[in-house]
C-alpha cells in the first residue's frame, strides 16, 4: 500500500518548524465580497488562526460548496476546492479519507449547507470524520439575491416570499446536535476574539467539528444579528457559554439561566429570589444539557447562547477505517494481486 | 444397478426456475461454477425478480438462471433451453416459452398443488393434461423427496424445505456427469459455522445425485467434454467481480490507494461488496449517503491523490451528472462504473438494457466531453475498467465506464491476465514548486499536473467555476472560456491517438458489417459466425471505445454495403455512426429487459442479404 505523504520529498524549510504569518495565509486573489460584508472578518479571523495552529500550510485544505461564503477557498494561500452546491462536505470527506493527515476545512453557507446540502452535512456529523465545518448563516440566499434560506424567520418578506415565508426555520445547533455532532460551537462576524477562540477549538477537536458563525449580509439581510452584535442590546441579549461557568448574562452580569424541570429559564440575581448557586453550569460534555442550550436559540425572551455548546470524544471514521485496513492486512497479509487472480477454483487448459 | 446410457454433447443449455426463495440464482451458480472447473465454454445468465420475495408461487415471483455450456465456443446464455428445472407451476408458465420443442421438464410435483396452480393461473394441472405432449417431463416430488431425505436431522419443516434446491442440482449433476466435489467443498467454508445447515444441504444433494443414479425415471445421462479454449490457466469471473478487481489492479499498478465512494443500487451492489473485501489491498470503500455523495467523495479523493471510483446503476448516473461536470472542470482521474438496467426512471431494476450510451456521452450541461468506455463480456469488465483507470489517470479526467446488468451479473470462464504484464499506470504527481501551474498541460496528453494536498509549495485552488488557461484562477473572459472548452475537448480527442485501432472479426470487406457495443457481443457474434458458416460475407465490429472513437472506424465502415446496428435500445450508437461516418445505417433494437437472442440478429441480417 502506498503512503502519498512518505512518496513526495518533503522539503524540511516548508515542514512543520516553519513560523507563518497571517500574511502567508493571504492569497493572491482579490477578495470580491460585497464592501461592508460580515465575509471580511470571518476571513481575516481564519487567516490570523492559521499561523497559530501548527500546521504547515501545504497540509491544509479548504473546500467549500457554492454560495458566497464558498468562495472563500479562493482567497486562503492553502490547497482549495470550491466543489457544486451543497457537497462540500461529502468532497471533504474524500479528501479526508484519502489523505487522513490532512487539516480539512469546510466552508458553507445556511443555504450550502442547510437546504442543498443537508443531507451530506448531517451524515458527515454522524461519521464524526475530522473535518471542521464552518457555517457562515446569514438567513438569507445572497448570490443568487435575496431569497429567504432554511434559517430565515418564519414570514420573512423576500423577493420569492413576498406574502411571507411559510417554512419554520432550522436552528443550525439543535440540527447538528440531532445529527449526533461530536463538537457544535456558534459564535459571530462582528466578534473577532470569540471568533478566533472558536476557530481553535474547532481544529484541536479530534472529529467533525461543526461552528455556525452568525454572519451580516448588509446588501440582503442587513442587521439580522445586530440584536446580538451592537453595543447598546449586545449584553442582554447574548449569554456566553463557558465549560465550568455558570450561566450568566446582562450588561451588570445581574441575570442567569435557571433550570425548571427540563426548561432553562431567566431569573434575576438582584431581587434575591435567585442567586449565583442555583444556576445552570454549563458542561460541553453533556449532550442532553447542549440540546437544551440550543433549543433557547429561537426563544425571544432568552439571550441567545455563544459559545461551545457540546464537545465530546468518538472515535472518528477515518481511524476506524485505517484500523479495519490494518486489522485486514495482519489477517491476511497486505494484498497481492497476481496471487487474487489465481485464487479459487482454476483449471489449466493445455 | 442397470448402466445408465451416456449420450455426449456439444453443448447444453439448462435453465433452473423456481420461487424468488427456492435458492434458484444459488443453484444455478454452483452448476456454473463446478462447469467451468470441468473445463467447458459457458455463459450464465441470471434472471431475477426486482422484488426479493415476490408474492410465493405467483409469475411475477419467479427466478431463473439459464447457463450455456459446451465442448466449443460458448458466446451467449442460450437462445432457448434444453432441460428445464421447474420447481413449481408458476416457474414452468414463464419459462416454458423459452424450452425447446421436444426438450425437457423437470417438474417438483409438489410445486404443482391446486394452490400453485390458481397463482400461476392454470386452470388444469399441464403435468396430467396433454399440453406438454411435446415436451419430456419428468415428474419428481422434489420437496417430500428432500424432507424424507432429512428426516433423522429433526430440523425445521421451514429449513428442510429451503434445501430443495440442492436436491435438483444433485439430480442436474448426476444428468450432466459433474462431480459433487465443488459445492461438497463451498458448503464446508460456507457453513463452517452452521453445521446443521451444512449437513441438511449435503444430504439432500447427495439424495438428488442418487436419485438420478437410482431410480428409473432417467433412461440417458449427458456428458459435455471439456472446451477448446486457448490454453492457459482459467477461472471463473461475474462481471461485476471483474469489474471491481480491475479496478484493484489498476490501483495496485499505480501504486496509489483506490477510494470507491458508491450507493447500493441494483445491479451495481456487488462491486461494492467485492471491493469492501479487500481492505489488505488497502481499499477504502465508503458507502455514502446517497449517489451525489458517492462521486464527489471519490472527486475529494481523487484530488488527494487516490484512485477515485464510483460504482451505480442508470438512475444514479442520473444523480452524478453534475458531478461529473465538475470532474471534467477540475480535470482530475475519476472512474464511473454504470452498470446500466432498464429505464427509464426506476424502470427495471433487474434487468438488462443499453439505454444509457447517449447519457454517459452527453448528459451533462455545458460542454463536458469525457472518455466512454463499454465491456463486451462479463471478464472483459476487468480490462475495459482498467483501461479506463489508465486513461483517467493519463489523461486526468473523468471516464464513464459501461457495462449491464446481465454483464455484471452473468459469468464466463476467463483467461486470467499476467497481471505484470498489464500495461504500465504512472501517475504523474508534482512535487516541483518551481513554475507550478496548476493549468499547465502536458504538450502531448493535454493533461494538467495532479498537485496533490500535502505536497509543499504546490498550494493551489481549483473548483467548477472557468478556470483562467495555466494559472487556473478563477476566469469569465470570452476568449479563455472558448480556449478552455476547446483544450478539455481536445484533451479527450487525442485520447484516440493513444488506444489500438478496431480489429474487424471477419473479412476486411462484405455485404453486411454488423456494429455493436457493450454486452451485445456475444449474440452478435453467434449470428455473425452462423452466416460466415453459410458462406454470407458478414463481418462484426465491437466497439470498446465510444467516446473517442478508434481512428480506424470510418475506413472499416466505408467498405460494407450495409452496416446493421443491433442494440438493446431505441437507437442511440446507430445516431452516431450516421452522424460520424454518414453512412445509412439499420437499426436493430429491442428493449425487453433481455439480451437479445442470436437468432434474431441472425434473422436480420439474413433480411439484408436478401435485400442486395
Amino acid at each position: 500500500m502506498s503512503n502519498l505523504i512518505e512518496n513526495i520529498p518533503i522539503q524540511s524549510q516548508l515542514g512543520s518548524n516553519v513560523k507563518y504569518t497571517t500574511k502567508d495565509f493571504q492569497s493572491d486573489q482579490e477578495v470580491r465580497w460585497c464592501p461592508g460584508c460580515g465575509d471580511y472578518s470571518i476571513l481575516a479571523q481564519a487567516q490570523r488562526i492559521m499561523p497559530d495552529i501548527g500546521i504547515p500550510k501545504h497540509q491544509i485544505v479548504f473546500v467549500s460548496g457554492i454560495g458566497c461564503s464558498s468562495r472563500f477557498p479562493y482567497y486562503l494561500d492553502t490547497y482549495g476546492f470550491h466543489g457544486i452546491h451543497g457537497r462540500a462536505t461529502a468532497i471533504a470527506s474524500g479528501v479526508k479519507l484519502a489523505q487522513p493527515d490532512l487539516s480539512v476545512w469546510v466552508v458553507t453557507g445556511d443555504g450550502d449547507g442547510m437546504s442543498i446540502g443537508g443531507n451530506h452535512l448531517i451524515h458527515l456529523l454522524r461519521r464524526n470524520i475530522d473535518v471542521n465545518v464552518l457555517l457562515f448563516n446569514n438567513q438569507i440566499y445572497g448570490l443568487t439575491k435575496g431569497q429567504y434560506s432554511p434559517t430565515s424567520e418564519k414570514g420573512k418578506i423576500t423577493k420569492s416570499t413576498p406574502y411571507g415565508s411559510l417554512d419554520y426555520p432550522f436552528n443550525p445547533a439543535s440540527l447538528a446536535l440531532g445529527a449526533s455532532a461530536t463538537f457544535v460551537a456558534r459564535t459571530l462576524d462582528r466578534d473577532p476574539k470569540h471568533l478566533q477562540s472558536i476557530l481553535k477549538r474547532a481544529h484541536g477537536h479530534k472529529g467533525t467539528s461543526f461552528v455556525e458563525i452568525y454572519q451580516n449580509c448588509n446588501v440582503f439581510n442587513d442587521g439580522a444579528f445586530f440584536q446580538f452584535t451592537e453595543k447598546a442590546t449586545k449584553d442582554d441579549s447574548v449569554i456566553y457559554l463557558e465549560h465550568g461557568k455558570p450561566l450568566i448574562f446582562g450588561k451588570e452580569k445581574d441575570k442567569g439561566i435557571r433550570l425548571n424541570g427540563f426548561s432553562p429559564e431567566v431569573v434575576s440575581l438582584k431581587e434575591g429570589k435567585a442567586s449565583i448557586h442555583d444556576l445552570l453550569v454549563h458542561n460541553e460534555t453533556d449532550t442532553t444539557l447542549s440540546f437544551i442550550l440550543a433549543d433557547m436559540t429561537y426563544h425571544s425572551h432568552m439571550p441567545r447562547p455563544l459559545g461551545v455548546f457540546l464537545s465530546i470524544e468518538r472515535p472518528t471514521y477515518e481511524n476506524e477505517m485505517q484500523r479495519q485496513i490494518e486489522f485486514a492486512i495482519e489477517k491476511r497479509g497486505e494484498g497481492n494481486m497476481e496471487k487474487l487472480l489465481n485464487s479459487g477454483e482454476t483449471w489449466t487448459i493445455q | 444397478m442397470r448402466e445408465k446410457k451416456i449420450k455426449n454433447l456439444d453443448e447444453a443449455t439448462i435453465r433452473f426456475a423456481g420461487d424468488s426463495g427456492d435458492g434458484m440464482q444459488l443453484a444455478g451458480t454452483q452448476f456454473t461454477n463446478t462447469t467451468a472447473i470441468l473445463g467447458n465454454d459457458l455463459s450464465t445468465l441470471p434472471d431475477y425478480p426486482a422484488e426479493i420475495r415476490a408474492p410465493q408461487g405467483t409469475t411475477s415471483g419467479v427466478s431463473g438462471f439459464q447457463i450455456h455450456f459446451g465442448s466449443t465456443e460458448i458466446n451467449t446464455p442460450g437462445d432457448s433451453c434444453d432441460m428445464l428445472v421447474a420447481m413449481n407451476a408458476a416457474a414452468l408458465k414463464v419459462n416454458l416459452h423459452s424450452l425447446i420443442k421436444g426438450g425437457s421438464i423437470i417438474a417438483n410435483t409438489d410445486g404443482f398443488n391446486d394452490k400453485n396452480l390458481k397463482l400461476a393461473g392454470y386452470s388444469s394441472n399441464p403435468l396430467k393434461d396433454e399440453s406438454l405432449s411435446t415436451y419430456q417431463v419428468f415428474e419428481v416430488d422434489i420437496t417430500k423427496l428432500t424432507i424424507t431425505s432429512l428426516q433423522e436431522m429433526n430440523l425445521s419443516s421451514k429449513l428442510a424445505d429451503r434445501s430443495k434446491n440442492f436436491f435438483a442440482l444433485g439430480m442436474m449433476y448426476w444428468l450432466y456427469d459433474r462431480p459433487l466435489e465443488p459445492t461438497l467443498k463451498w458448503l464446508a467454508e460456507k457453513f463452517a459455522n452452521k453445521s446443521d445447515i451444512r449437513e441438511a444441504n449435503i444430504r439432500v444433494l447427495k439424495a438428488g445425485w442418487n436419485y438420478g443414479e437410482t431410480t428409473e425415471l432417467f433412461k440417458v445421462r449427458y456428458a459435455v467434454a471439456p472446451a477448446r479454449l486457448a490454453p492457459g490457466k482459467y477461472r471463473n469471473i461475474t462481471g461485476n467481480q471483474a469489474t471491481a478487481w480491475g479496478l484493484m489492479a489498476a490501483a495496485q499498478k499505480a501504486k496509489i490507494d483506490l477510494f470507491l465512494g458508491s450507493y447500493p443500487i441494483t445491479p451495481a451492489s456487488d462491486i461494492l461488496h467485492e471491493l469492501s473485501i479487500y481492505k489488505n489491498f488497502g481499499v477504502k470503500t465508503f458507502q455514502a449517503e446517497d449517489e451525489i455523495a458517492g462521486i464527489t467523495s471519490a472527486i475529494g479523493a481523487s484530488f488527494a491523490g487516490a484512485l477515485g471510483a464510483t460504482t451505480t446503476s442508470g438512475p444514479g448516473l442520473s444523480l452524478k451528472t453534475e458531478a461529473l461536470g465538475l470532474a471534467v472542470m477540475v480535470e482530475l482521474p475519476l472512474i464511473v462504473v454504470n452498470v446500466q438496467r432498464g429505464g427509464p426512471s426506476t424502470g427495471l431494476p433487474t434487468k438488462t438494457e443499453q439505454a444509457d450510451l447517449l447519457q454517459a456521452l452527453y448528459g451533462r450541461n455545458g460542454e463536458a466531453p469525457l472518455p466512454v468506455i463499454a465491456a463486451a463480456t462479463p471478464s472483459d469488465c476487468f480490462h475495459v475498467v482498467y483501461e479506463s483507470a489508465r486513461i483517467a489517470i493519463k489523461y486526468m479526467t473523468p471516464v464513464i465506464c459501461l457495462t449491464d446488468g446481465y454483464l455484471g451479473n452473468g459469468s464466463e470462464p476467463w483467461l486470467i491476465p499476467d497481471y505484470e504484464k498489464l500495461p504500465d499506470i504512472i501517475p504523474h504527481f508534482r512535487t516541483d514548486p518551481i513554475g507550478f501551474l496548476p493549468y499547465e498541460r502536458d504538450e502531448i496528453t493535454l493533461a494538467r499536473p495532479w498537485a496533490i494536498p500535502g505536497t509543499p509549495g504546490l498550494e493551489h485552488r481549483i473548483g467548477g467555476l472557468e478556470k483562467q488557461n495555466l494559472t487556473g484562477n478563477v476566469n469569465y473572459e470570452a476568449a479563455n472560456h472558448e480556449l478552455m472548452v476547446r483544450l478539455r475537448s481536445e484533451k479527450i480527442e487525442r485520447i484516440a491517438n493513444d488506444i489500438p485501432t478496431a480489429e474487424i472479426e471477419g473479412d476486411r470487406q462484405g455485404d453486411v458489417l454488423v456494429v455493436g457495443w457493450g454486452s451485445t457481443y456475444g449474440a452478435i457474434k453467434t449470428a455473425v459466425q452462423r452466416h460466415r458458416a453459410k458462406g454470407h460475407h458478414v463481418s462484426q465490429l465491437h466497439l470498446r471505445y465510444l467516446n473517442p472513437m478508434q481512428k480506424n472506424i470510418g475506413a472499416i465502415i466505408s467498405r460494407f454495403k450495409t452496416i446493421l446496428v443491433p442494440e438493446l435500445n431505441l437507437g442511440q450508437l446507430i445516431k452516431i455512426i450516421r452522424a460520424d461516418y454518414l453512412v445509412p445505417a439499420v437499426g436493430l433494437n429491442k428493449v425487453q429487459g433481455a439480451p437479445f437472442l442470436a437468432e434474431e440478429i441472425e434473422v436480420k441480417i439474413d433480411e439484408l442479404i436478401k435485400g442486395h
